[in-house]
């Protein structure tokens, strides 16, 4: 490989990565569930792949807003996980929760090893996006009418943010099925992507 | 997998033929995170005293290559969530408190809790005691109104067909003639065929509109409109070879297929005109705009009569049997029944349970006060009315778009013809409308029905560019020697010829 597949990574750069995964991984999730019209979505190249953005703009403000709070965590090392939970409106049960699991791999604040090549972080990106793509094949279909909501899971002692923050509740799914997708690594955090959907009754 | 490589080589013997034994349960299922029916246990314990498996799950054990992340791929998604352990504990903790039901449950079920416990919060993906859950305040906005999944079309099309009723006669299962159909327009809004009484099959392809004469086969050229424009909707005038044709252009324009020459121009629309129905001399039309226009045929100022109950694209218009009643269905997803007085501008009833455009529509020709409606891609429902009183009497999820609908005159059925994915015609029974055939062939979408004047032979016209004939309503033999004795000893009494001969 090139010398710059050896090039270091800093905990900002990697947190960064990090929310732009996450910003196209949501974005994906809300199009391919059907959470929004399709008219709502915009295709853009991302990862070497089509990827569908949302052009709805409180739904962008919405997302922005949390992400931005998640980077802040993120760089104070006090985030543990972002869960993405999908809500039947009628009924406000959790029927789907999308769960990204943040791990701190390293406190080092930058890293140089075989996993700091960002083509290769891209790469794993982009199979993790379009696990989230095919995922529809074997996720139950949502034909109600859902909304969306993000969930941080923090340490116990972050103080909220503001007072636009609060307390949420754990999401619970009854009777959960939970597939695992890939996962990929900056070398500073690795991003475990778990779906835990209700199973369909027989 | 990698549960499965992490036990240790110097795990005992038993400990391995475990973890095989619960990688063979969970493969099943993505990921069990309770416990299982206990009855599957007992046949797992034949399991651990069987030794002969061992050898080769140990090989398999060892040969497993990889990392956790190389492992997944796109479709087989590794399997790091599924705590193979925590389960096989379960599921014989569950075996253990069954078994032991009525001796010493308490001990056992308190182990159970515990374990559940932890189950729980394991499914719950973390250590609830150690984190804080945050969201914020501003929630995402929700989805507009009548927002359902485009999704389902593609998920759901067809993927239950519906039980066909066993039927005691027999519908040909493939079509009895095929033709070509060049340069058609697909286009659902349009109205691009109709049979008339004297056997001649209308059907318009682009600017031009061609006769194909059922009786002898041969093809005339009808119409030919300048380059540019096309035609969006035929009728025929019934009984009399005068053909109604709806241009692009605004127009309807009244022919004579005999003659071969036009007959008049009927201006007023201000959008293509997409459908038409006559009613004795009365024609209405319906546009793009979402106007109904009644024009009568025989009198200069043609233009008798306007309704307005559509916001979008009038794509079904059909007056009732006895020409009492006209319903028309469009794209913004309403049915309206209207009277057929003129006058008279509101609609009867209008009906809103469709959720996509409504183009198919068909009256019952043995039971005046009955209509049949059918919804585009998004709503995929065949629904029947009675329009005496508005009720809605039938409605069925027919799996895919409908796009056309005619009854039988001979028997108590109806057939319909579908889109996506099956491009298929389907025979239903009535009342209770059950599916009794279906009928494939076409590749693309149906597009327009037809029903030849007898009544025993269906034409369907389809994007693929084709016209197929189905004689899905071929009157059975017995009843129809009796009706051709009948016919015969009517000609014998009421013969004119025989008549002027006496």
């Amino acid at each position: 490989m090139s010398p710059a597949a050896k090039s270091s990574i800093t905990l900002k750069g990697s947190v960064a990565i990090v929310t732009e995964f996450l910003e196209f991984g949501i974005n994906s999730i809300l199009f391919q569930r059907g959470i929004y019209p399709n008219d709502h979505f915009v295709q853009v190249q991302k990862y070497g792949i089509p990827v569908m953005l949302t052009n709805n703009e409180e739904v962008k403000k919405f997302i922005r807003t949390i992400l931005t709070q998640l980077q802040k965590f993120t760089l104070d090392k006090c985030v543990h996980r972002l869960v993405l939970v999908i809500v039947d409106v009628r009924t406000n049960e959790t029927i789907e929760k999308w769960d990204f699991k943040i791990e701190l791999t390293t406190n080092d604040d930058e890293v140089t090893n075989e996993k700091t090549d960002l083509n290769e972080i891209q790469k794993n990106i982009r199979d993790v996006i379009r696990q989230i793509t095919a995922s529809v094949s074997f996720l139950p279909f949502i034909d109600k009418l859902c909304c969306f909501d993000i969930l941080l899971y923090t340490d116990k002692n972050t103080l909220l943010p503001s007072d636009q923050w609060s307390d949420g509740k754990p999401p619970i799914i009854a009777r959960e099925e939970k597939v695992q997708l890939r996962s990929f690594s900056t070398g500073i955090h690795e991003i475990d992507t778990i779906v835990a959907y209700k199973k369909e009754a027989v | 997998m990698s549960k499965y490589t992490n036990v240790s080589l110097l795990d005992s013997f038993v400990n391995l033929n475990l973890t095989d034994s619960i990688c063979n349960k969970s493969l099943s299922a993505p990921v069990a995170s309770t416990a299982k029916t206990p009855c599957k246990t007992p046949g797992k314990k034949s399991n651990f005293k069987t030794p002969k498996v061992t050898p080769s799950a140990m090989n398999n054990t060892l040969k497993t290559p990889g990392s956790p992340t190389s492992a997944a791929d796109r479709y087989i998604p590794n399997r790091n969530a599924m705590n193979f352990e925590i389960n096989h504990h379960l599921l014989t903790q569950g075996d253990k408190t069954t078994k032991e039901n009525d001796g010493e449950p308490v001990k056992d079920t308190t182990i159970n809790q515990s374990t559940k416990q932890q189950a729980i919060s394991e499914a719950l993906n973390c250590d609830l005691n150690n984190h804080r859950i945050l969201c914020f305040n501003d929630k995402a906005p929700l989805a507009p109104e009548g927002h359902a999944n485009s999704l389902k079309v593609l998920y759901s099309s067809s993927k239950i067909s519906n039980s066909c009723k066993k039927s005691n006669r027999h519908i040909p299962s493939q079509p009895e003639r095929i033709l070509d159909a060049p340069d058609i327009k697909n286009d659902y809004y349009l109205q691009l065929l109709d049979w008339n009484s004297n056997n001649l099959l209308a059907v318009a392809l682009d600017k031009d509109l061609y006769l194909w004469n059922a009786s002898n086969g041969s093809i005339t050229k009808l119409v030919g409109l300048p380059e540019g424009e096309y035609i969006s909707s035929v009728a025929w005038f019934d009984g009399f070879n005068n053909l109604a044709v709806g241009t692009s252009n605004r127009e309807v324009q009244l022919w004579d297929a005999e003659q071969q020459k036009r007959l008049r121009i009927m201006q007023g629309h201000t959008a293509r005109v997409s459908t038409l129905a006559w009613n004795s001399h009365v024609l209405s039309s319906g546009s793009r705009n979402g106007q109904i226009f009644h024009h009568d045929v025989r009198v200069a100022q043609h233009h008798i009569g306007t309704l307005n109950g559509h916001e979008q694209e009038v794509c079904g218009l059909k007056w009732s049997s006895g020409g009492n009643y006209l319903a028309s269905g469009g794209n913004d997803n309403v049915v309206n029944i209207w009277s057929k007085d003129p006058g008279n501008d509101r609609p009867l009833y209008t009906f809103n349970s469709h959720t996509a455009a409504v183009k198919a529509l068909a009256w019952s020709p043995w039971k005046p006060n009955l209509l049949a409606t059918g919804g585009g891609t998004a709503d995929r429902h065949i629904k029947i009315w009675n329009v005496n009183n508005g009720s809605c009497l039938y409605s069925v999820d027919a799996k895919s778009q409908v796009c056309a609908i005619l009854w039988s005159k001979e028997y108590q059925e109806l057939i319909s013809a579908h889109g996506y994915s099956k491009n298929e015609l389907i025979v239903w029974k009535y009342p209770g409308v059950s599916k009794i055939t279906e009928l494939r062939g076409h590749t693309q979408r149906i597009l327009g029905l037809s029903m030849s004047p007898d009544g025993s032979t269906v034409v369907s016209l389809s994007a693929d560019e084709t016209l197929r004939f189905w004689e899905c309503f071929q009157v059975d033999n017995e009843k129809k020697k009796k009706a051709e004795l009948k016919a015969y000893k009517d000609i014998l009494v009421n013969n004119p010829l025989r008549s002027s001969i006496r």
